[in-house]
């Protein structure tokens, strides 16, 4: 052990002037009897100063942070009525079609809920449109985060906590969707318990051992309250602690703009003024939060009935955020012409069956899982980029990621879809199997036509941004010149945006570049090839150079035809 | 319900030697004009001999283009030989039938009949062949039905192709099961015994009558006890709550965002 002598911070006239400190109000002398002991003083002035941008685009994350408490304290509402048991029971409360019908203590505590808990189906719904809420803002906050490269160093991290937050955030909203124990809620299980068993060997122990014996059993519901209440919701509290406090420690990023360098962050900070705002944003969540639940109806679970597992339901899905496991389960054809996909594999012990149709679709689901958490490095690595970055991009300033972003969204989307096959069938008159058959098509072309037609459109736009800089924005004025020439009067952007339009790079093209024994390898080569997909096309920011090339032009222009606006901004950018 | 069709029959047998008879015996005009009259002899109590006249009247007008002269069927519609009275007062009285479209299965229209008409060819049709009748009243009484046993059935029977709720459903190629709100009691009961399209039969066997008062009690129910909780959204599930939370939601979220934002930018 090392002893450390530590410089003393403050002198020990600072120190006894802090304990004979007398406030002259009463709250003060309250406040300061607190502070004295929790030391808040110092809290404040570590995280009340943090500076936070204000774009609206920033407010996911606390949009996801305020659903999750309120879906928590809605939640612990629901503990205190909700039986997670699966003993049956005789039906006995208000709701008549159910009155007599044989079904689960936690299908029977549901129901008392909805119909006999005073706010309890309030409380019901608040509960999972504040889950559908969750998810939705931390998919939202993804995206925002992936498409204006937040992720990049130093917060890669961070961001594999978000991703991880979303998985868990999945997990919370599985295993409640599965809690109330009726047919729909049983489906959900039925399609986990069958992927259990189509993975070779060990699938069926796994889902003997996660059902207790075979599906549906009267295990999975305690256990799954379990994870549901209290394992998942701890994991997630702890991570959102990690993610918060990784934000603090590298500070919030910020949209490229005048002022706003690598080196701060101009906002405001989090006391007074962010923090009033954040907490009355809670509340605005809450009040859009309580709108939906108290006039839109959702999971009606007296309709689907007790579990059972012979009958199916028309119009059983997930939640959304589900959607995409069923919907490429239903892409997945069980037979390639005639031949069957599924098939046994020939062992000492008489055989296992292969079930392809259900292990097939589980490719794309892990490829985008795992994509998502290591994408920071997967980019870092293309582009070779190893710098800080706080500046964010805009979105068409980088081509390539937005591109790629696109196309894995679409393909999400694909999927997504497909877990509504049916329903865009009768809503749109289609037949169900031309829905699938298009979306088949679209799962495999969908991302490629992203990635083609996103990339063109960012270029596209970053031309634009080059014209605007260099002749300026149309005025819709047309003017007359005095030989009788009609054109168009450009008005010259602001110093401000223009700073926004140039200030951010383009990166060439890096080559493969031969290791230290002098050979490109593999690895390589498939780093450049890639590299070359994210920047051979690429419109370079306007230069210095041409930018005072393209205002003299205008002095010109403006000095023989234009004598007001446009010669007078010319003069004031030139000083 | 087989036994009683099987007295019926007898009288029809015996009917059929008088014809043969008169097939042997008259010229072919006068068997034909026979054969009309030899069936209405055979149609339920409920139908007068005028009505079913009528009815064929109507039938050959309307409907045997596809179903052909005399309901025995062509390249464009079915037999309609034991089809039988609740069959045709079900797909007249939805608007079914006539057809107008070939299209994956019938649509529903306004009902281009009126009562008596719908009655009157359903009693045509009816004296062709045994089929399932229209059921009597006692059975559509849907105040007598015990509405929970009506779910369970209906959860087992129906809900795989209408949706718990009764939504309605998907089937494959274009085909699919109609929501089945605002639905007469005496339709449900006939698409019960008849089996639309693609719809199986549920005869007696399978659900019997009074059953099938319990399951008309129950829908019936789902309509007058209106939504528990709030707006239904179509009934449809997930979907409609994913969708509403990705359109609704997130635009009142987006809308304060940027208005908590606005001042500073
Ligand atoms: C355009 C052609 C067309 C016309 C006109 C038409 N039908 Fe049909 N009808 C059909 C077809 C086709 C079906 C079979 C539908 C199916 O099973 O998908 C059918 C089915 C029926 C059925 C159900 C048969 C069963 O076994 O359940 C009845 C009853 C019926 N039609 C009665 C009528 C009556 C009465 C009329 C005249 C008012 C009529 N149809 C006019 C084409 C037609
Ligand atoms: C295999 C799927 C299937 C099942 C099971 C099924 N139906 Fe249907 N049902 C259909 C289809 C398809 C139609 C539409 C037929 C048509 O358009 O002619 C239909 C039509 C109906 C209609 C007429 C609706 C209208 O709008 O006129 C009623 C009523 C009905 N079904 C009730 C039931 C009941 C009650 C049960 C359970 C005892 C049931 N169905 C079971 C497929 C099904
Ligand atoms: C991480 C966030 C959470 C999510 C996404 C989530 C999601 C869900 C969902 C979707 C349901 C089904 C609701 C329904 O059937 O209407 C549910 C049910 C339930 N949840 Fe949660 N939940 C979360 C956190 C919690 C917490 C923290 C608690 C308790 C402390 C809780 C307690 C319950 C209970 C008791 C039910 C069953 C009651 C019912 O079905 O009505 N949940 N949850």
């Amino acid at each position: 052990m090392s002893t450390q002598s530590l410089e003393p911070k403050y002198t020990e006239a600072q120190y006894s002037e802090v304990d004979q400190y007398q406030p002259a109000t009463r709250t003060g002398r309250i406040s300061n009897y607190v502070d004295q002991r929790v030391g808040g003083t110092g809290l404040v002035r570590e995280f009340g100063r943090k500076v936070f941008p204000d774009h609206w685009t920033f407010m996911f994350g606390e949009v996801a942070l305020y659903s999750f408490l309120i879906t928590v304290v809605s939640g612990a509402f629901l503990t205190f009525w909700f039986d997670p048991s699966m003993a049956s029971t005789q039906y006995d409360g208000s709701y008549a079609p159910m009155q007599g019908v044989e079904m689960s203590m936690a299908y029977a505590t549901a129901l008392e809920l909805s119909f006999d808990v005073r706010g309890g189906l309030f409380m019901r719904q608040l509960h999972h449109w504040g889950a559908l809420m969750f998810v939705m803002a931390m998919a939202v906050h993804m995206l925002r985060v992936f498409f204006t490269g937040a992720f990049r160093k130093p917060r890669e991290l961070n961001w594999v906590v978000g991703c991880a937050l979303l998985v868990a955030g999945l997990g919370a909203g599985f295993t409640g969707y599965s809690l109330p124990d009726e047919v729909l809620s049983g489906n959900g299980l039925r399609i986990i318990d069958g992927m259990l068993k189509a993975i070779p060997m060990v699938g069926t122990y796994i889902s003997f051992f996660l059902f207790g014996g075979e599906f549906p059993g009267d295990e999975v519901i305690p256990r799954l309250y379990s994870l549901h209440i209290f394992v998942i919701p701890a994991v997630i509290l702890i991570l959102i602690a990690v993610h918060l406090f990784m934000v603090v420690v590298h500070k919030h990023t910020q949209y490229p703009g005048p002022g706003r360098t690598e080196r701060n962050v101009v906002g405001y900070p989090i006391g007074p003024v962010y923090a009033a705002k954040a907490g009355g944003f809670l509340f605005v969540v809450f009040g859009v939060l309580a709108l939906l639940a108290g006039l839109f109806q959702i999971n009606a679970l007296w309709n689907y009935g007790p579990y059972d597992p012979s009958p199916v339901q028309a119009g059983t899905q997930p939640d959304w955020y589900i959607g995409w496991f069923d919907g490429v389960l239903r892409l997945m054809p069980g037979y390639i012409g005639d031949i069957p996909l599924e098939f046994v594999l020939p062992t000492p012990w008489g055989g296992n069956s292969v079930a392809l149709p259900v292990l097939i679709p589980m490719i794309p689901i892990t490829v985008l899982l795992l994509g998502l958490f290591v994408w920071p490095f997967l980019e870092a690595w293309i582009t070779g980029d190893k710098k800080e970055h706080h500046v964010l991009d805009r979105p068409r300033n980088a081509p390539g990621r937005t591109a790629f972003g696109m196309a894995m969204m679409v393909w999400y989307f694909v999927m997504w879809g497909a877990a509504s096959s049916d329903l865009m069938a009768t809503h749109f008159s289609l037949s169900l199997n031309d829905v699938i058959i298009w979306l088949r098509v679209l799962f495999f072309l969908g991302p490629i036509l992203a990635f083609i037609i996103t990339k063109r459109i960012c270029l596209a736009l970053q031309r634009k941004d080059r014209e605007i800089v260099l002749h300026g924005n149309e005025a819709g004025v047309i003017e007359m010149l005095p030989h009788g020439e009609f054109r168009e009067k450009h008005n010259r952007v602001n110093d401000y945006e223009l700073f926004t339009l140039v200030a951010y790079e383009s990166p060439e093209v890096t080559p493969a570049r031969p290791n230290a024994k002098g050979k490109v390898s593999l690895l390589e080569k498939s780093r450049a090839g890639l590299n070359r997909v994210f920047f051979e096309d690429r419109v370079a920011p306007v230069s210095r150079e041409e930018y005072l090339e393209a205002l003299s032009h205008d002095h010109h222009e403006s000095s023989a035809a234009l004598p007001a606006a446009a010669s007078a901004q010319l003069e004031s950018s030139k000083h | 319900m087989k036994a009683l069709s099987q007295q019926r029959r007898h009288p029809l047998a015996a009917v059929a030697l008088l014809l043969l008879g008169l097939l042997l015996t008259g010229g072919l005009y006068a068997a034909a004009t026979s054969v009309n009259e030899a069936q209405a002899s055979n149609v339920p109590d409920a139908y007068s001999a005028s009505d079913v006249e009528e009815g064929e009247r109507l039938f050959v007008a309307n409907c045997a283009t596809c179903h052909g002269i005399n309901a025995v069927g062509s390249d464009a519609g079915p037999s309609l030989v034991g089809a039988g009275a609740a069959a045709v007062d079900f797909q007249v009285g939805t608007g079914r039938m006539p057809m107008q479209m070939s299209g994956p299965q019938a649509q529903e229209k306004p009902a281009q009949f009126n009562d008596e008409q719908t009655m009157q060819l359903a009693a045509y049709v009816a004296s062709l062949g045994a089929g399932p009748s229209v059921p009597e009243d006692e059975y559509l009484d849907a105040s007598e039905g015990d509405i929970s046993r009506g779910g369970e059935l209906f959860r087992i029977n129906c809900a795989m192709c209408h949706n718990a709720a009764a939504a309605g459903g998907a089937l494959t190629e274009g085909k699919f099961a109609p929501a089945l709100a605002g639905v007469e009691s005496k339709h449900i009961y006939e698409a019960m015994v008849t089996g639309p399209q693609n719809m199986p039969e549920f005869n007696d066997s399978n659900i019997p009558a009074d059953d099938k008062r319990d399951i008309i009690a129950f829908l019936k129910n789902n309509e007058s006890q209106g939504v528990p909780g709030g707006f239904a959204l179509g009934s449809l599930g997930p979907v409609s709550e994913g969708l509403l939370i990705w359109t609704l939601g997130l635009v009142l979220l987006i809308g304060s965002m940027v208005w908590l934002t606005s001042r500073s930018s």
